[in-house]
């Protein structure tokens, strides 16, 4: 039985396409449609009910420690306020989830986790603990909402102090008064654009909505279906569906596609959160017994006719060098992509590939990722 | 203006005589189907079944199969529509797939106004 996000009833109101997903009911896309919503998230701003995503405390003497011992990424340099992206290995090197670690203090961590991975990394962490260390599984308590565009901090700026929000990328802060709500208030997102995340309480979540929407001048009463929402509104609700196109539009790796519980941190091209010369942290041992990586991911440029979804096989000729990992038509882009996982020796920009959707084989290229990227 | 009839599931045909007409899917099933971005379409001289599936189209996020009403010849394609995806959402009567001739056989076919008391 699926759960409901206390924006259930937010979502019903501005007609959203209910789905189940990672346990949870929620709006696929609105009216509006995931075409139009991915594109306000380029131009102007789009809101997302991110609740179903799940968060722990760790607190106490070796909270950093264990936070050490668990990431791969190094956060033993955190400035109090800083988040930082991190995957989470099991011991063979594979990967148990990844996850943002945001440092309130150097006793106090806040880790916000994939919602389909909630119980089997709260698991894994409870059972990976060591010393002086209190876990806290927080998810229950807490709502999030994306506010994701270039229009969002002009959004933001007319329910709070500017001076409240913060300035730099992946970094945050506390009590941020957000028309009288309390909220967490981080400059970080999904979507490859600027913005900010926003973490309440629940009896909170539906007013932070409401208020967010009006500040963005989104008719609240009336349903809006215009293809051209954009133009009368600076913010629109959006859905799972374009939080997915945006992300991989933006070549932002997601957990079951090109991640999982066998794939190394370093095939996904995680490198730059993977510190090997860090002391210590489960699965160091796992990456390093593996040796050199043997696939890496790769953006593939769709150019014959169709659209090739994840776990299509990828082919040279007749041998299968790899399977597509994430794919679809990008609205930004206006045309295909995909991410696949293929073997290292074909990673090479500009190789001519051919990817065999339901039975058809249609041309591709490697192309270099991401396939956008916003201009600061 | 000739009469459009619906199959139940969700494609539209329009005979302009007994054994010629076009085939589209409806505003319903556009709707549920969100932003179309992909449409494959048969070739003109294939033949197709009452019942099977002729076209498929892709939305964003999924896959969708479109089966054809009748039986027959298909006569021709519409071209704009595999550029043009888009068109089915603006205006799915508008839009048809293909036009089929030669028809000998069809499914079981609704009103417009059983059509919209089933979806309703």
């Amino acid at each position: 039985m699926e759960r409901k996000t206390h924006l259930y009833d937010c979502h019903v109101k501005a007609a959203g396409k209910i789905v189940p997903f990672a346990g949870y009911l929620l709006p696929v896309q609105y009216e509006t449609g995931v075409i139009t919503e991915h594109m306000a998230v380029r131009t102007s701003a789009g809101l997302f009910d991110v609740s179903h995503m799940g968060e722990v405390l760790l607190k106490g003497q070796d909270a950093l420690k264990n936070v050490q011992l668990l990431v791969s990424n190094d956060c033993g340099s955190m400035y109090d306020g800083q988040v930082k992206y991190s995957p989470m290995c099991n011991e063979s090197g594979g990967v148990v989830d990844d996850l943002l670690v945001y440092q309130k203090n150097s006793q106090e961590y806040l880790i916000v986790i994939n919602a389909a991975n909630r119980f089997k990394d709260v698991d894994w962490m409870k059972a990976h603990l060591i010393g002086d260390v209190e876990f806290i599984d927080v998810s229950d308590d807490l709502s999030q909402l994306a506010l994701q565009g270039p229009r969002s901090k002009e959004i933001l700026c007319k329910l709070t102090e500017d001076e409240k929000l913060p300035v730099k990328y992946y970094s945050f802060k506390e009590d941020v008064n957000v028309a009288g709500i309390n909220c967490l208030v981080s400059r970080t997102g999904y979507t490859g654009e600027d913005g900010y995340e926003l973490y309440c309480k629940n009896e909170d979540a539906a007013k932070l909505w409401q208020v967010l929407l009006e500040a963005g001048n989104y008719d609240l009463d009336g349903n809006c279906k215009k293809a051209d929402a954009t133009e009368d509104f600076l913010l629109i609700p959006c859905g799972l569906g374009a939080r997915d196109t945006l992300r991989l539009e933006a070549a932002m790796p997601l957990y079951g596609h090109e991640m999982d519980d066998s794939i190394s941190p370093l095939e996904t091209g995680l490198g730059f959160a993977v510190k090997l010369e860090k002391a210590e942290f489960i699965g160091k041992e796992g990456i390093l017994s593996r040796g050199e990586a043997k696939k890496a991911r790769v953006g593939l440029n769709i150019t014959g006719r169709g659209i090739a979804r994840e776990a299509c096989p990828v082919y040279i000729n007749n041998e299968q060098i790899g399977v597509t990992t994430s794919g679809t038509h990008c609205p930004y882009l206006g045309r295909p992509i995909a991410m696949a996982l293929v073997d290292i020796a074909y990673n090479a920009l500009g190789t001519q590939v051919e990817v065999d959707v339901r039975g058809r084989r249609i041309a591709a290229e490697v192309v270099a990722l991401p396939f956008y990227k916003r201009e600061k | 203006m000739k009469e459009y009839l619906f199959s139940k599931s969700h494609e539209w045909v329009q005979f302009s005589n007994a054994t010629t007409a076009k085939v589209g899917i409806s505003d319903y099933a556009q709707k549920e189907l969100g932003d179309l971005v992909f449409v494959n379409l048969p070739e003109v001289g294939d033949e197709i079944a009452a019942g099977e599936e002729f076209a498929d189209v892709e939305s964003v996020k999924a896959v969708s199969s479109i089966y054809s009403p009748v039986t027959g010849v298909v006569k021709a394609i519409n071209e704009e529509l595999l550029d043009h995806p888009e068109l089915i959402n603006s205006d799915a009567y508008d839009a048809w797939f293909i036009e089929v001739e030669e028809i000998t056989d069809q499914s079981d076919l609704l009103s417009e106004k059983e059509y919209k008391e089933l979806n309703s």
